[in-house]
């Protein structure tokens, strides 16, 4: 392990001072700003992979921990570390800032260094987010990376702007002020701030119940999960492409997290008695959102709604666990939804943001996302096109694509804990194959529909880079996921053990 | 061996990628003799390994490749089980495959997107080698749905045509629904064995048998019946069983090359393999095997009599392959296992072979597929004439010829079978000689002989395929004719397939057929004197006069049962009641839940409700802040009022 480094801080403050020279540079030196962001967002990406070559996948234990006073009246610490469940996201969250720093390259004409400034900012802070060790410092973080992203779509976004960001704002601002309340009662309680700390504090049922209410309502609407899940769509219309992609592939995936930091390992007790408020609106994100998604006639909310649908198989996989448990007496399964979950969030975060990217690409040539405006982009866009099928296949989980690997893990696991449950989430092949191939099918197939689309350009390099950046992503995870399952194992085993354990006072 | 099966695997996607990434920079010679090369390469090690398998210089291997992940304790693996029933599915498939490919110089030659079609055809020849070659579930459900993927491009080749576009979106989401049950029974199977490999598996059928789940409370159903019937659904999809179906027929859209090899002889029959493979499962669960048999049965008789109405050369074609796909669905249903396996081998050889032929006809008249506009085809096409004679006569029965060995067996052993559902699959396979001899030489008498249809301009065009074309007819006749033969005794009667098949005593329907059995001459005379014969001679004789002799019987029948005309016309409703109730029913769900749910309750009652009750609170709030000084005056003193009360009382 690299000592001395403070690799993590780093990882934070590196994008985030980065994104404030970037600010510096100003607006009348708009390419300096880019090749600023790229190698601030590359410098990040190294420090990640750095940070991954030292890390111990052998042990569940926090790993490059930093620990610092910062307001001792509250005992409240800077406080950072990752496990196997940190890192993954840690990566993603790197490795997909890139992309969008040169997905804007040529987009993006306006306000250009506020443009990166933000996204750096945002990478920053979201990286805080995964490591950060202390609640209050978890929350601050939490709650500052809103701001990026409210600027994001306030500024660069589309007509409908005000009311999307405000309505995103206010959901998930409302979401948040449960958990820093329970947050404060846990330090009333406990004297402490330190995450790891809390999950050994006791609390009585009724306890349990409401601090995990209260973080369902934080972590329910990131996620989102039905039904606080109608800011995404109006959300996504209106970001700009970077935006859509940041927010689908890393924002989305912090509720999920905070499940796992939170609300399982905190309140496994109340855990174990809501789990059917869980299960039921997973499922219900995967079938309803599967209808819904069906009958959209833009592209992006079609792909908003398919992202609900899809990160509904990672609430689900989480918790499984108890009705595995009670009815096979067995961890395997148990075990098998944690990581079919996590490996759905680092897959939903590959193909969602390629999807984004590739209505992006046809959102700048067009500036239409409606799918009535297409139809025969293969005419003039083959290699555009041959990208966006692999996607599309993907998002319909694919063998061999990383979309396949979460949902293959969840529904295994979820007909050890009950037949039906495993049933209404395969209904996911049928659905998620027909709203995805249906909108290829009219978008991407067919005779060249109209003039605009006689008129397409192909893709460009910068855009054949990214795009197959990620196609090789998709398809190196889905044929050989074992790096990521293994790298995950230890941190997710000892997180059952926490999840199944009772915390209550006796 | 691992490096050979490697390579045999490996080789047709390499050419794939080959031909499909740097197609326009190598050219067309160059991607065609790539692929063609690969999939050579790919059939001569099967070959071999056949060859070396029967021989026994080569021992069955069960080897695992590598590790794709372990989770909850459980090793998932790739990796390849090769014996005897997995080598004579890599030697059909590569073999068609490669002929297709030939085939294909000739088919294909004017079309822009030539390279792209090798590369689809050589990519399909590796996915399905993955299936057939895996040793476990997750290996095979990966190549279940690459093949489907494939096929779904294959079938959209032409994406100009909105009725390609429509058909393969159609078959993958039909194919969707089997995998839904697919993936259910490969879940149960994890559940209740803890791993995905075969082998292992298959050891714990017998501790099993006797458990029962609850799928709904307080009725008990067995374990394996659960998982059987799930896993035979994904085989409904995959080899287009009732009411799974019905994307078959309009796959028949893409290009005719693939319609011979994917939707006649290869991915389809997958459906079929699978069972077979997992015969340690199934014939555990007799709930489970007659319903495969009456699924079957009722394939193999309703979808022959859909090949009657239809006068598309291709279409004809593709109902034949729906109910010869019954035969074998019946024959698994019997457990008669090779018998099904056996069927799929000589079906592959003479069904691509009528494929081809059809394709053949149709480049002769100008991509013109309605056989009402040809007619006397014969003496312009000499060879694909004969060839097409061959297979008909293969695929009909007549004794001798390959598909009489295979249809025989399945008949006489549903005929020895004695699981509920017999009865009806013995009358329906019966009655499907009849029907499968009376459409397929409606076809051929319809094609080759009678009156010349055709327009002028079209006659006068009128010359036999080149070589590339006929080569590959020829290559597949021998084997329509004569494999049966050779391969009746050992395949059906001599446990050719070994332990890759296991069958119950009480089940062994082909066992029973076998003490009858005294070498391939006598097997041909005893069929001469059973039924089958005499109802395939019947159709043939019906199918001549009806359309050589008196061609104005066919339109006053038709008009005489009217009813039933216009059932089989519109192939018994199923694709109406899919798009009109299934299709409209989800979009309007669909719209339902998103215009009443989202935007009416959730975003127009809760997130719109709550802020306009925020805003309704302040501005009854707003109120108070009235800027007159008696109103704060007297609230001051209601307030101090208040309080003071409140003090004294709790006093």
């Amino acid at each position: 392990m690299m000592t001395g480094m403070p690799l993590l801080s780093l990882l934070i403050w590196v994008p985030v001072l980065g994104g404030l020279l970037v600010l510096a540079a100003g607006e009348n030196r708009a390419s300096l700003a880019r090749w600023a962001a790229l190698g601030i967002s590359l410098a990040t990406l190294a420090l990640s992979l750095v940070l991954t070559a030292g890390f111990d996948s052998g042990t569940s234990h926090m790993q490059f921990v930093e620990m610092r006073p910062w307001i001792e009246s509250f005992d409240i610490y800077y406080q950072l570390g990752v496990d196997g469940i940190a890192l993954p996201l840690i990566l993603l969250t790197t490795f997909i800032t890139v992309l969008v720093v040169i997905a804007g390259w040529e987009v993006i004409q306006n306000k250009v260094a506020q443009y990166y400034a933000a996204f750096l900012i945002m990478e920053g802070l979201m990286i805080g987010v995964f490591s950060a060790m202390d609640a209050m410092l978890f929350y601050v973080f939490w709650e500052a990376m809103l701001v990026p992203m409210f600027i994001i779509i306030g500024v660069w976004g589309g007509p409908r702007r005000v009311y999307a960001t405000v309505k995103f704002f206010l959901y998930t601002f409302l979401g948040s002020v449960f958990m820093l309340a329970s947050l404060i009662y846990m330090y009333m309680e406990s004297g402490t701030f330190e995450i790891t700390s809390l999950y050994a504090l006791p609390l009585g049922m009724s306890a349990q119940v409401l601090i995990f209410l209260s973080f369902l309502a934080a972590f329910a609407v990131k996620v989102p999960m039905w039904p606080v899940h109608t800011w995404l769509p109006d959300a996504h219309v209106e970001a700009p492409t970077g935006g859509s992609v940041i927010l689908a592939a890393i924002m989305l995936k912090m509720g999920g997290y905070g499940f796992l930091r939170f609300s399982l390992p905190i309140t496994p007790d109340a855990s174990r008695e809501l789990d059917w408020l869980l299960i039921g609106l997973s499922l219900i994100a995967v079938v309803y959102i599967g209808f819904v998604a069906l009958v959209q006639r833009d592209m992006k909310k079609l792909i908003a709604y398919s992202s609900i649908a899809h990160m509904g198989f990672v609430t689900l996989g989480f918790f499984l666990m108890y009705a595995i448990v009670d009815r096979t007496g067995s961890l395997d399964g148990a075990a098998m939804g944690l990581q079919g979950g996590m490996v759905q969030m680092i897959s939903h975060g590959l193909i969602s943001g390629a999807m984004f990217l590739c209505v992006g690409v046809l959102y700048d040539r067009m500036h239409s996302r409606e799918i009535g405006d297409y139809g025969g982009v293969v005419n003039t866009m083959p290699v555009f096109a041959t990208f966006m099928v692999l996607f599309a296949m993907a998002n319909a989980g694919l063998p061999g694509t990383s979309g396949f690997v979460g949902e293959f893990f969840v529904i295994l696991a979820s007909f050890q804990a009950n037949f039906w449950f495993a049933m209404l989430a395969a209904t996911t092949l049928i659905l998620g194959a027909a709203y995805t191939l249906w909108m290829i099918k009219r978008v991407v197939f067919g005779d060249v529909a109209n003039d605009n689309v006689a008129a397409l350009q192909d893709i460009n390099r910068r855009e054949f880079f990214i795009l197959s950046v990620l196609a090789v992503s998709v398809l190196a995870l889905g044929l050989y996921p074992a790096p990521l399952t293994d790298l995950m194992s230890s941190s997710l085993d000892n997180l059952l053990n926490q999840a199944l354990g009772s915390k209550l006072v006796p | 061996m691992q490096q050979v099966y490697l390579t045999i695997v490996l080789a047709p996607l390499l050419a794939a990628i080959a031909a499909g990434v740097f197609g326009k920079r190598i050219g067309r010679t160059a991607a065609h003799w790539s692929t063609i090369l690969a999939v050579g390469v790919s059939f001569g090690l099967s070959l071999y390994t056949l060859i070396g398998l029967i021989q026994g210089t080569i021992e069955p291997s069960n080897e695992s490749v590598y590790r794709w992940a372990t989770v909850g304790g459980m090793h998932m693996e790739v990796g390849f089980l090769v014996d005897k029933l997995t080598a004579t599915m890599m030697a059909t498939v590569t073999f068609v495959s490669w002929m297709v490919h030939i085939y294909t110089i000739g088919y294909m030659s004017e079309d822009p997107g030539y390279q792209r079609f090798f590369s689809y055809i050589s990519l399909f020849t590796f996915a399905m080698l993955m299936l057939v070659m895996s040793n476990n579930f997750l290996q095979l459900f990966f190549g279940w749905e690459a093949v489907g993927v494939v096929s779904y491009l294959l079938i959209g080749f032409w994406f100009k045509r909105p009725s390609a576009i429509f058909a393969n979106m159609k078959a993958f989401l039909v194919n969707r629904v089997g995998d839904f049950g697919f993936l259910l029974g490969i879940a149960g199977v994890v559940m209740y064995t803890g791993t995905l490999d075969y082998q292992e598996a298959f050891t714990h059928v017998p501790a099993l048998s006797g458990q029962t789940m609850e799928i709904f409370q307080g009725s008990p159903w067995s374990v394996m019946s659960v998982i059987c019937i799930l896993l035979f659904i994904g085989a409904m999809g995959k080899s287009a069983q009732v009411p799974l179906h019905v994307w078959l027929p309009d796959s028949m859209e893409g290009p005719t090359p693939i319609s011979a090899l994917i939707h006649a002889a290869t991915m389809v029959t997958a459906g079929i393999f699978m069972v077979a493979r997992m015969s340690p499962m199934f014939e555990a669960s007799e709930t489970a095997l007659s319903f495969i048999l009456v699924i079957g049965a009722t394939t193999a008789f309703f979808m022959g009599l859909l090949g009657l109405v239809q006068n598309d050369i291709k279409r004809v074609v593709a109902y034949s392959t729906l109910s010869q796909l019954g035969y074998m669905t019946v024959a698994l249903g019997a457990s008669a296992y090779a018998g099904a396996i056996f069927h799929l081998m000589t079906h592959a050889f003479f069904k691509a072979l009528l494929f081809l032929a059809a394709g053949s006809v149709i480049i002769a008249m100008h991509h013109e597929q309605d056989m009402r506009k040809m007619g006397g085809l014969r003496k312009y096409l000499p060879v694909t004439y004969w060839t097409s004679l061959l297979g008909s006569l293969a695929l009909i029965g007549t004794p001798g010829f390959s598909g009489f060995f295979s249809k025989d067996a399945i008949i006489e052993a549903v005929h020895a079978s004695t699981l509920p559902g017999a009865g009806y699959a013995y009358a329906a396979v019966l009655g499907g000689v009849f029907v499968t001899a009376l459409y397929s030489f409606r076809l051929f008498f319809m094609t080759f002989h009678g009156k010349e249809r055709m327009d002028e301009h079209t006659r006068e065009h009128l010359h036999e395929s080149p070589l590339v074309v006929t080569i590959p007819l020829i290559l597949l006749a021998i084997p329509s004719v004569v494999i049966g033969w050779f391969t009746v005794g050992p395949f059906l009667f001599e446990g050719f397939l070994g332990s890759a098949i296991q069958v119950f005593p009480g089940h062994d329907v082909l066992a029973e057929i076998g003490e009858h059995f005294h070498g391939p001459a006598s097997f041909v005379q005893h069929g001469v004197m059973g039924p089958a014969f005499w109802l395939a001679l019947a159709g043939v004789v019906t199918a001549w006069f009806l359309y050589l002799k008196r061609p104005d019987i066919p339109e006053i029948i038709a008009s005489k049962f009217s009813g039933v005309q216009r059932l089989l016309v519109n192939k018994y409703y199923f694709d109406d009641f899919n798009e009109k109730v299934l299709a409209a029913g989800s979009r309007g769900l669909g719209r339902l839940l998103w215009r009443t749910g989202d935007e009416v309750l959730i975003d127009g009652t809760l997130v719109n409700g709550s802020a306009r009750l925020v805003g309704w609170t302040a501005g009854v709030v707003r109120r108070v802040q009235s800027g007159y000084l008696y109103h704060y005056a007297f609230a001051m003193i209601i307030g101090l009022a208040l309080l003071l009360g409140w003090t004294l009382l709790a006093d």
